[in-house]
């Protein structure tokens, strides 16, 4: 009798788990995107081309060296290693047999035409934003793409994540599908941005925090996050990558060229630029900068220091270290010299508390992308091979407290973990 | 110019290749290698990746274009047969090995010809041995036909330091600069004769 009531028990606490897993809140999947101020194009395959453009597809899609779109790519993540599938036409490694309800399935819900769930490392958590209108398009578009015979790579993930029945929870606890809703208290323009940005551009899949599972944490969440070996800044702190005082022609300039007067895409956001950004019409750049900069910022009222250096060895060492290395560039007074140079003194990607970028842009150069508006950016050398992990640590200590410059030290350890090599 | 020395002018002590004065279509050709994978330096290819073909070009004509004397290295301390061995692969090749003089593709004066073929000089013996195994070993690769793959696999092991230390030893005229074309037609046919 026993036995039957805790079996009876259990089968209920697995029905109940079936029932979660499975049978997920309504979801929306009608409804038009917000729309462009100028068209993306006269045909679907054109709207497709820009489409996928602004979702940034390309670029994961590709192996270094190997044919557009046609997979390879390995992205390194804390879970293990995934590489990224063929998405040419071709019908047996490829897509080409995908029908367009499949294509829509994948961006939509997240699940593979063989009814396999993806992971998220294909942001489908951003996708599922994008209307089916524009969806339809992005497959038109990628079916003119030249098919390549290139069977795609299995990933090699760690226990458990390499479990379907892992998957599936975290898809359940983390991703709830949805047509992006606009927004009627704002204009146009604004959900049009917000469809951009929290869409097809996928900016939160590097710019907010990711949980222990790899799940954003929260909408608009402030803490921004550690992707790709660098750290993506917040855009809701204004001491990170916050554009909330930003004019909107400025925020505009930084994502068509990659270079402001005293900012540079570097790292990962060099490549969002390149690849993306720089091709996308001003009309959209400047939706996005709108909202972009309505993002509310978290306040400053909190000590952004937790440790401020204060070793005058270490400061001293760091100081002579500079002027033998940096100074010649970024001047005795951390002021730069612009454009070559960009200003340390007041520069947030260099006071920010993560001090990953920093590290790695001494490590192995800082390089903005060659846009059409900055075609031969100035790039930082790298010092990898110059300078040990201690000095790296004490020049940055330096830098990061002088000038007015507030921020906490750097550690031989924070230069150690990003000795991992340049790329992602 | 932070690793290949002021200017680009890097000499045969370190490891870090010479670039200043090679010829610039050379240069441009392996900017572009390295951002496609058919060479493997990760600070080369993480500085390439998202720059224009124009901006690399231009990077490639301004210090193939330098002309800036070079620096020998001391050979003292090598045995005289290795050398010896080196001058003659060099000068006259190996027929027995089917491999062809370097001079007959890499200039009489061993600086490259215009536009594409790169100098030999000026360079440490670390790299050229380097450069010479990554070839045998397929980790370093150039546009098809890729010669130098074959050229490398055909070498013995030995004739890698013979070939890095000679070539490390020769004195360069300060006019030295790429010859302008082949004297002779080229003794195998190569991807990487053009940009």
């Amino acid at each position: 009798m026993r036995t039957r009531l805790a079996l009876a028990a259990l089968a209920v606490l697995v029905l109940a788990l079936l029932v979660f897993l499975f049978v997920g809140p309504k979801d929306r999947t009608e409804g038009e995107a917000p729309p462009p101020s100028v068209s993306l194009g006269a045909t679907a395959i054109e709207r497709g081309r820009a489409l996928v453009t602004l979702a940034d597809c390309r670029p994961c899609h590709t192996a270094r060296g190997g044919a557009d779109f046609a997979g390879g790519r390995a992205i390194t993540t804390p879970f293990g290693i995934f590489y990224s599938p063929n998405i040419t036409p071709d019908p047996q490694t490829g897509i080409g047999t995908w029908t367009s309800d499949d294509f829509w399935h994948a961006l939509h819900n997240g699940y593979s035409r063989d009814g396999r769930p993806l992971y998220p490392t294909f942001p489908y958590t951003n996708y599922t934003k994008i209307s089916r209108r524009d969806a339809q398009d992005m497959y038109e578009y990628l079916r003119t793409i030249a098919p390549v015979r290139k069977p795609s790579r299995e990933h090699e993930l760690r226990f458990p994540y390499d479990r379907t029945v892992a998957l599936m929870l975290w898809r359940r606890l983390f991703f709830r599908p949805g047509v992006y809703q606009p927004d009627p208290a704002h204009s146009s323009k604004w959900n049009r941005g917000a469809y951009l940005v929290e869409g097809l551009a996928h900016c939160s899949a590097c710019h907010e925090a990711r949980n222990s599972l790899g799940a954003i944490r929260s909408e608009r969440n402030p803490a921004g996050g550690l992707v790709l070996n660098w750290y993506a800044p917040s855009l809701a702190r204004s001491h990170e990558a916050g554009l909330q005082t930003w004019p909107e022609q400025q925020i505009v300039e930084f994502l068509a060229t990659g270079r402001t007067a005293d900012a540079a895409g570097m790292g990962p956001m060099a490549e969002v630029i390149y690849e993306s950004l720089q091709h996308v019409p001003p009309s959209e750049l400047d939706a996005m900068a709108a909202y972009l900069k309505s993002i509310p910022g978290a306040s400053e009222a909190r000590p952004l220091v937790t440790s401020r250096a204060t070793d005058p060895a270490v400061l001293a060492s760091g100081r002579e270290i500079y002027g033998k290395n940096c100074a010649r560039c970024h001047g005795d007074d951390g002021r730069g010299k612009p454009p070559a140079a960009l200003a340390l003194a007041g520069n947030r990607a260099v006071t920010m508390p993560s001090v990953t970028n920093p590290v790695r842009i001494v490590l192995y150069g800082g390089y903005p992308p060659g846009t059409a508006g900055n075609p031969r950016p100035f790039g930082m050398p790298p010092f990898a091979d110059r300078l040990t992990n201690v000095e790296i640590a004490e020049v940055l200590t330096y830098v990061r407290s002088a000038w007015g410059n507030r921020a906490g030290a750097v550690s031989a350890n924070d230069v150690l973990r990003n000795r991992t090599g340049p790329e992602w | 110019m932070a690793c290949h020395g002021a200017e680009g002018r890097a000499t045969p002590e370190g490891y870090y290749p010479r670039i200043a004065g090679k010829p610039p279509g050379y240069l441009f050709n392996e900017l572009v290698n390295f951002r496609v994978g058919r060479r493997h330096f990760p600070m080369m290819s993480y500085m390439v990746d998202r720059q224009t073909d124009a901006f690399l070009r231009e990077l490639a004509e301004y210090f193939g274009n330098l002309r800036l004397p070079y620096a020998t290295r001391d050979t003292s301390h090598v045995a005289a047969a290795l050398l010896e061995r080196g001058r003659t692969l060099v000068t006259k090749g190996d027929a027995g090995l089917r491999v062809p003089a370097c001079k007959s593709c890499h200039g009489e004066s061993l600086l490259g010809v215009l536009p594409a073929v790169p100098g030999l000089l000026g360079l440490s013996p670390d790299y050229v041995i380097g450069q010479l195994g990554a070839w045998r070993n397929h980790t370093r690769r150039a546009r098809e036909p890729d010669c130098m793959a074959s050229i490398a696999s055909r070498l013995r092991s030995e004739d890698l330091a013979a070939l890095g230390w000679w070539l490390a030893s020769q004195h360069v005229p300060a006019d030295a600069a790429p010859a302008p074309d082949f004297e002779a037609k080229p003794p195998i046919s190569c991807g990487s004769f053009d940009e």
